[in-house]
């Protein structure tokens, strides 16, 4: 007679190792991007395809600034954990290691970009 | 010798025999916009980089960017990120124990795919006005 709860049982032994701790993180994450991508979409779409002092005059105003910010990181932290489910699920062994790496290597070198990016337009 | 018996055993569903779908179109179809969105972050993010760096820069990228190869992508990320939006609008109405009967499934799957070419053209009339 082995004296293990069925959780302690079942604890580790799903596929992602985590439970449902991503599940999670994408739902609330999905939250917040359902309010910010519609109207960072919108003030993306009408600064494209204007000249440069307009584009850094958008994006220098705290509220585009703001929400760019947030929807870059937000967006990269939901693409990370999104992204690594795909891994998880189709990859095992090396191949899940090095893709696991360079997802987040990608995912958080974007965030920095983009945020450099903003600090340094509002600094103009 | 014991010689192979080779019985006609009934295949179990995978890709190449099954009829497609809404429901695994739909998706398969949430996964790959999640990706795909990259495509239009990556340019995005290079292209505000460069306006920050200077107006040199952002001449370069804003070519690239505003050429029919960034309207390319743009308008594919677009219509990813509508794709993707409504489809994790219906995955947070399934895990609120909603809409999980079959018919709602194939109905929401199907308004997933016209909903998103609907909100993509509305968007750029919207943006374009």
């Amino acid at each position: 007679m082995r004296y293990l709860t069925d959780r302690k049982r079942a604890e580790g032994k799903g596929a992602a190792h985590g439970g449902t701790a991503t599940h999670h993180y994408l739902q609330l994450s999905a939250v917040g991007l359902a309010f910010m991508v519609p109207v960072f979409v919108y003030i993306f779409g009408r600064t494209l395809g204007q000249g440069h002092e307009a584009v850094i005059a958008t994006f220098s105003r705290p509220f585009p600034a703001m929400l760019t910010g947030l929807v870059i990181f937000v967006g990269m932290r939901h693409f990370a954990k999104g992204a690594q489910s795909v891994i998880d699920d189709y990859t095992k062994g090396t191949a899940h290691k090095t893709l696991s790496i360079l997802l987040l290597f990608i995912s958080y070198t974007v965030t920095a970009i983009g945020l450099y990016a903003l600090v340094r337009i509002a600094a103009f | 010798m014991a010689e192979v018996q080779r019985a006609a055993r009934p295949l179990s569903p995978h890709l190449q025999v099954y009829r497609p779908q809404i429901t695994m179109i739909s998706s398969i179809l949430i996964r790959i916009t999640g990706l795909g969105v990259m495509a239009g972050v990556l340019l995005a993010v290079w292209w505000l980089l460069a306006a920050a760096v200077g107006p040199q820069y952002f001449a370069t990228a804003d070519a690239v960017a505003t050429s029919w190869f960034g309207d390319l992508v743009f308008t594919g990320t677009l219509w990813a990120v509508w794709y993707h939006y409504l489809g994790g609008l219906r995955h947070l109405l399934w895990d609120a124990r909603r809409g999980l009967d079959i018919q709602s499934v194939r109905r929401l799957g199907m308004g997933c795919i016209f909903g998103s070419v609907v909100l993509t053209v509305l968007t750029l009339i919207i943006i374009n006005l």
